[in-house]
């Protein structure tokens, strides 16, 4: 008998005395649409936390984005260009890993050596590049949270990994107020990375610390 | 101190030592301090706790009655996203499994994501055997194995180190293993961390093989998540071309909106945020992105037999927030390695003797590693009846009775250390059944409470040792009502008196049931 068999076996024994039949839901047709599972879940926990206009929930975002030591930056779509140039400027980064698809305007004003994201590009070429600039898919007001999901303008994971400085981009459509929203916006098929602040630990002491192995500089410019 | 929990001591033995250490109680009591004040602070910030709890209870119950349904569907979806499943009964097939598929890639080295999951199994110890050499990339992890010890906690291994001893740790071991530490090291903890970050870096950037666990695998998506702090996880999820994930079979989830409970109770209870830094999400391989081969290795390893149990399977649902251990009055002084696990505290006490069995010394006497004050379940973001199962797993120690081990269906016999509980339960049955004998003890107890021994004599010594025997008082309760409520006194409510019974008898003993004797 091999292994899978005698764990499904075991655990068909270990349940024999709760009542079948009926109650096992079939296969979902798509993420979300199962009646009889939702029928098996109480869920009147809230959709999000407070009643709050959209403007709100952006100043919500930026409060929280910053609480985890992320550095905000808002500005509106005309200035965008100069915002991304200066934060370049100030940290003294020389070279800029940019998506393929990323809006090309948005380092217009910049002339800091443009790297492109590749499958060829080895982590040690990505370690020596100082910035990484991208968009977003969502951003997640009540916890803070941005979150990528490769598409063309966010570029492979491994991009807003390895350098240290990585500056992203949230325009105010893509702000949801809460994690249930967040999560219906998103493709579970695509590998996501949910950032909220830059890298951190609780290990000594349980104390929170910033700064281990993502990069220790998150910049969030927020467009609205 | 050795680096696995093969002969561990009991229990009591082992926290008698831990209590007796006073920079461990104090780097705990600090620690735990910390995190429980954090924790209810960010709790209190969402109002539908309570059902964002029962919700997370209720899913787990559903997934764990259905759990066959499900992993059957897991595999299905992870094999369509490109994934291979494998399934583990134990963790010597478990080690098996992983060590040939690292062998296969021909790599003698792997990063790893802090895992319960591989600790459970002793991965690490199974792949030196066979050459390869396991670096643990989480700080507190990285702590542990530098300093060749046990984890004591489930979030944060290194838990019962302050930083000072972190410090010498690194100073001491990390040119052993790569990279030095930097001169100079202070224990400033943004200082320890970036040593950390420097030493574990030249790791990352060559590594072609990660093992990881997970936090939760959707069933419906074939998806797996990975809920981390510092990045390491996303290093070893993202640059290695082979990601190896070991994860027990209780940590489905039917569908992906069902993350919208977990992630948002679990950052909370667990290290008392808002959100954890990085969740990681993937579904098999993606095309030019992260890991080119990816293996999933279902794990039993004791959690059918657990399931087995109507009282015991709750202990399923917990997702390893460790919010228990933080609030534990008995963790908080014993420390995490008294337990003898890489499951430690509360939720160790009940998840070790179920997984495990209760065969050996430390098992059995996990179930009494606690005072069943309840902080467990009432923080417990699945709400896990920890008090009710310890009861359960105590009950059949002393009284054995049927259980599964290895699937297979097994009596247990009657402990024998509890062999003088056994007869005193028995004696104290008989004596409350035979009021006339109880009245005549009393009062020879009182009588002769002088030269009443401060401990108890031979087999009642263990019972006494960790405890004060309570004070007999002057004069019984029965004939301190005799005297001045009996003949004469107020009147009392009587219930109908039994055949034979004196009715006073029966109002008598109504009263010592409310402890009205002590």
């Amino acid at each position: 008998m091999s292994s899978r068999e005698r764990i499904l076996g075991r655990v068909r024994r270990a349940l024999a005395d709760v009542p079948r039949g009926d109650e096992t839901p079939p296969a979902p047709e798509r993420p979300g649409r199962y009646p009889p599972y939702e029928r098996a879940v109480t869920r009147d926990y809230l959709r999000e936390h407070g009643d709050r206009t959209p403007a709100q929930t952006l100043d919500l975002l930026a409060g929280n984005l910053a609480d985890y030591r992320a550095v905000v930056h808002r500005t509106d779509a005309g200035h965008l260009v100069e915002v991304v140039a200066g934060l370049l400027v100030s940290r003294g980064s020389s070279s800029v890993l940019v998506p393929p698809g990323l809006d090309e305007s948005w380092l217009a004003g910049s002339d800091v050596r443009r790297i492109a994201d590749r499958a060829e590009n080895t982590p040690h070429e990505l370690d020596r590049v100082d910035s990484v600039v991208t968009a977003c898919a969502v951003a997640v007001a009540e916890t803070g949270t941005i979150v990528l999901d490769g598409s063309p303008d966010q570029g492979r994971r491994r991009i807003t990994l390895v350098p240290d400085h990585h500056i992203c981009v949230v325009r105010a459509a893509q702000v949801v107020p809460s994690v249930p929203y967040a999560l219906e916006r998103l493709d579970p098929a695509r590998p996501l990375t949910w950032i909220s602040g830059p890298s951190a630990t609780s290990d000594i002491e349980l104390d929170r610390v910033e700064g281990v192995h993502g990069p220790r500089v998150m910049e969030v410019v927020l467009v609205d | 101190m050795s680096g696995t929990f093969v002969g561990m001591p009991a229990f009591p033995r082992a926290a008698r030592e831990a209590v007796r250490d006073a920079t461990l109680r104090g780097n705990l009591r600090h620690a735990t301090h910390t995190i429980r004040a954090k924790r209810a602070k960010a709790v209190a910030e969402v109002s539908d706790w309570a059902q964002l709890r029962e919700a997370g209870k209720q899913i787990k119950d559903h997934t764990l009655r259905h759990l066959d349904h499900y992993l059957v569907q897991l595999e299905e979806s992870v094999t369509a996203a490109g994934g291979t499943v494998h399934w583990a009964a134990d963790a010597a097939e478990a080690n098996r499994i992983v060590t040939g598929l690292v062998k296969e890639t021909g790599e003698s080295e792997v990063v790893k994501v802090k895992s319960m999951a591989t600790q459970e199994i002793e991965l690490n110890e199974a792949l030196e055997a066979a050459g390869i050499r396991a670096y643990e990339t989480d700080l507190a992890e990285l702590i542990v194995q530098l300093g060749k010890d046990r984890p004591s906690h489930i979030l944060v291994p290194a838990i019962h180190r302050n930083r000072g001893e972190i410090r010498d740790i690194f100073a001491r071991e990390m040119s052993g293993w790569g990279r030095p530490a930097p001169e100079g090291l202070t224990d400033t903890p943004a200082e320890l961390a970036e040593a950390a970050r420097l030493h574990l870096r030249e790791k990352f950037l060559r590594a072609k093989v990660g093992i990881s666990g997970a936090n939760f695998m959707v069933a419906e998506t074939g998806t797996l998540v990975v809920v981390e702090s510092e990045g390491n996880g996303r290093m070893c999820l993202t640059l290695p071309e082979t990601l190896i994930s070991v994860v027990g079979i209780e940590k489905i989830i039917p569908t992906w909106q069902d993350l919208e409970v977990f992630l948002q109770t679990l950052p909370r209870s667990s290290t008392a945020e808002r959100m954890n830094p990085y969740t990681s999400t993937w579904t098999g391989t993606a095309d030019e992105d992260g890991p080119r081969a990816f293996h999933l290795v279902l794990l039993d390893n004791g959690r059918t037999d657990t399931l087995a149990d109507e009282v015991g399977r709750q202990a399923l649902r917990c997702i390893r927030c460790s919010a228990c251990l933080n609030v534990c009055p008995v963790y908080e002084r014993a420390g995490g390695h008294a337990y003898g696990s890489v499951y430690p505290g509360p939720i160790g006490a009940i998840l070790s003797p179920q997984l495990r069995g209760t065969a050996s010394e430390i098992d059995a006497s996990l179930p009494y590693a606690s005072s069943l004050c309840g902080a467990c379940y009432e923080v417990c973001p699945v709400a896990i009846d920890i008090p009710e199962v310890l009861v359960h797993l105590r009950e059949r120690i002393v009284e054995g009775g049927q259980v599964v081990r290895g699937g297979n269906k097994v009596v247990l016999q009657p402990a024998k250390g509890h062999a003088a509980e056994r007869a005193a339960m028995r004696a104290a049955r008989w004596a409350f059944s035979h009021p006339g004998a109880l009245r005549t003890g009393q009062r020879l107890a009182s009588r002769t409470r002088r030269l009443h021994p401060r401990t108890l004599p031979g087999p009642g010594r263990a019972w006494s040792g960790t405890r004060d025997l309570p004070a007999v008082p002057a004069e019984p309760f029965r004939d301190w009502w005799q005297r001045t409520h009996g003949k004469g006194g107020p009147a009392l409510p009587r219930t109908t008196p039994g055949a034979g019974t004196p009715a006073k008898d029966s109002a008598a003993d109504k009263a010592e049931d409310k402890g009205g004797d002590r």
